[in-house]
């Protein structure tokens, strides 16, 4: 019962630092159907920063300090490497995305030597929590309320203000979008500020149940995170919810299992199962005119 | 109010609009008819900010506004209703038409209810999403976002395709009536014929090139006209 619990508690909280990562996907994608393949980079951008902030700062400066760079950040790769390539072929940008992943993580190694850097302990999210019996850190506690509250927010957001009704309008049709005055790369900064936002909360949670962090930290559950918003549907912001909670729980599973070093095998197999079986994904849109 | 000197447009090598020159004046309806290809929709979309002319110059009043962003066009006044409609499909009705006046900051109520009072099916009708709308409900709908901007000109380019023609004669109608409260209309049909009657100056356009000119009635009973676009 109790081992039940940790995994399930485990699953719960890996899920929501995914989807924090998965949204960032979904909505560049949405927006300029581009796997924008620098954002798991981006996120463990953000951890390192986060180490070396807290060094020279008090935390309650460090954090803030880190998420607004990490937003700056995002904003300006999408000024650098994207924007230039608007109407170029759509494969042009994912290389250059590629490309802006190699340089964050060549970058990232060039600081750190390639050495583990540890993770400050954050006061609260790094302390010991007994609950039904089980020991496990605040972070796994608290991650999906944040998560919850989070997520709410950006729906209303999405769905009850001008500037997510020009996101959805710019989504569907940047020539018309332009045509109602909506200036079109304003909202594209927008999603990337908001998608790196989210990262930079996720590695503040996801870091904080890890010992250390390389410049591949941000690889594998980058990764994962599009794993799961494609298997969400990508494009929607509740599939990549949905879909990062089952990727997490699942991967918790397995990890509780004999079978723990097929955890990521077993991820893709998911993921290769719901396209076969529903190529949009749990939530995709009917029509995927564009991709 | 609008002058066009000697517009050029090219997609790569193509050149679609071979230096025309036209005027729109103020308080009237312009319509521009042609054959399909003659690069109607490409003099509309470089006076709206969507394609940059290779060279010549578009006035709105005594200003250049050449090659501003959509979003600085919009801004001066003037509204496009595209080719084929583009409503928002997954946004409701009401927001189709909020989205309309995007650049305001002002109340919307007043031109809310003045849209409505132009299409009393769009209000039935406002909580639905627009893609589920009939193509002549997602025009209407299309016509009334472009009014909620309040513009001074309003482009409106082939606003009768494809619907059946008791709904056309509406379309015309609500053309005139918004022209009535002095918006500026300027008109893209390939009905010849109901534009020709509404207007007040018409252009013929070919290949490129205006070739005739004159008003309204002067087009109908010209014999070239009928001949090519009267039937
Ligand atoms: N994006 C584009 N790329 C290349 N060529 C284009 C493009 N858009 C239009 N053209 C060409 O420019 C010419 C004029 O097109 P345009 O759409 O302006 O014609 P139109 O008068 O509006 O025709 P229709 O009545 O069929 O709508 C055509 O030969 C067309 O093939
Ligand atoms: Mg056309």
């Amino acid at each position: 019962m109790q081992y039940a619990l940790s995994i399930f508690l485990s699953g719960i909280s890996l899920g929501g630092q995914y989807a924090l990562i998965a949204i960032g996907y979904t909505l560049v994608y949405g927006i300029l159907r581009l796997i924008n393949f620098a954002h798991g980079d981006v996120f463990m951008v953000a951890g390192l920063m986060m180490v070396y902030l807290s060094t020279a700062l008090p935390l309650w400066l460090a954090l803030p300090l880190m998420l607004v760079l990490t937003v700056a950040l995002g904003f300006a790769i999408e000024r650098a490497a994207y924007k230039p390539l608007r109407s170029a072929p759509r494969m042009s940008v994912m290389i250059s995305a590629i490309g802006v992943s190699y340089l964050l993580q060549n970058l990232a190694t060039y600081i750190t030597g390639g050495l583990p850097k540890s993770y400050p302990e954050l006061p609260f999210l790094s302390d010991s929590v007994v609950i039904g019996g089980v020991s496990t850190k605040w972070v796994t506690i608290v991650t999906p309320f944040l998560v919850i509250a989070l997520v709410f927010a950006l729906t209303q957001l999405i769905n009850h203000t001008k500037v997510g009704m020009a996101m959805r309008a710019v989504a569907k049709d940047f020539e018309t979008s332009q045509l109602m005055g909506i200036k079109i790369n304003s909202v594209i900064s927008m999603t990337f500020v908001i998608g790196s936002f989210l990262a930079g909360v996720g590695s503040m949670l996801y870091f904080s149940n890890y010992p250390s962090i390389v410049p591949l930290s941000g690889a594998l559950p980058g990764l994962r995170a599009f794993v799961a918003a494609v298997f969400g549907g990508i494009g929607s912001v509740p599939g990549a919810v949905v879909g990062a909670f089952i990727i997490g729980m699942s991967e918790s599973v397995i990890k509780g299992s004999p079978f723990s070093i097929f955890s990521d095998a077993f991820t893709f197999a998911l993921l290769i199962v719901i396209l076969v079986v529903k190529p949009t994904g749990l939530f995709g849109e009917k029509v995927t005119d564009k991709v | 109010m609008l002058r066009i000197d000697d517009l050029r447009v090219n997609y790569g090598g193509i050149e679609a609009v071979k230096g025309i020159t036209f005027e729109v004046p103020e308080g009237k309806i312009v319509t521009l008819i042609g054959a399909n290809g003659a690069g109607k929709s490409t003099t509309l979309r470089s006076i709206a900010g969507l394609v940059k002319p290779a060279s010549g110059r578009i006035h709105l009043q005594a200003e250049d506004i050449t090659a501003l962003a959509p979003d600085r066009i919009v801004s001066k006044g003037i509204t496009l209703v595209p080719e084929g409609r583009h409503v928002f499909p997954d946004l409701t009705v009401v927001e189709n038409l909020k989205i309309g006046a995007y650049l305001r900051k002002d109340d919307l109520s007043h031109d809310l209810e003045w849209v409505y009072s132009l299409f009393p099916r769009l209000k039935e009708r406002s909580w639905q999403a627009a893609g589920t709308l009939s193509g002549g409900e997602q025009q209407m709908l299309a016509v009334g976002r472009a009014l909620m901007s309040r513009p001074k000109l309003m482009m409106m380019d082939e606003p009768s395709l494809g619907l059946a023609p008791l709904v056309v004669k509406d379309i015309f109608s609500i053309i005139r009536k918004i022209n009535e409260q002095g918006v500026t209309i300027l008109l893209i049909e390939q009905n010849a014929n109901m534009a020709l009657h509404i207007a007040d100056l018409a252009y013929v356009l070919e290949t490129g090139r205006i070739t005739i000119k004159g008003t309204g009635k002067e087009l109908l009973s010209n014999e070239a006209v009928k001949k090519a676009y009267l039937g």
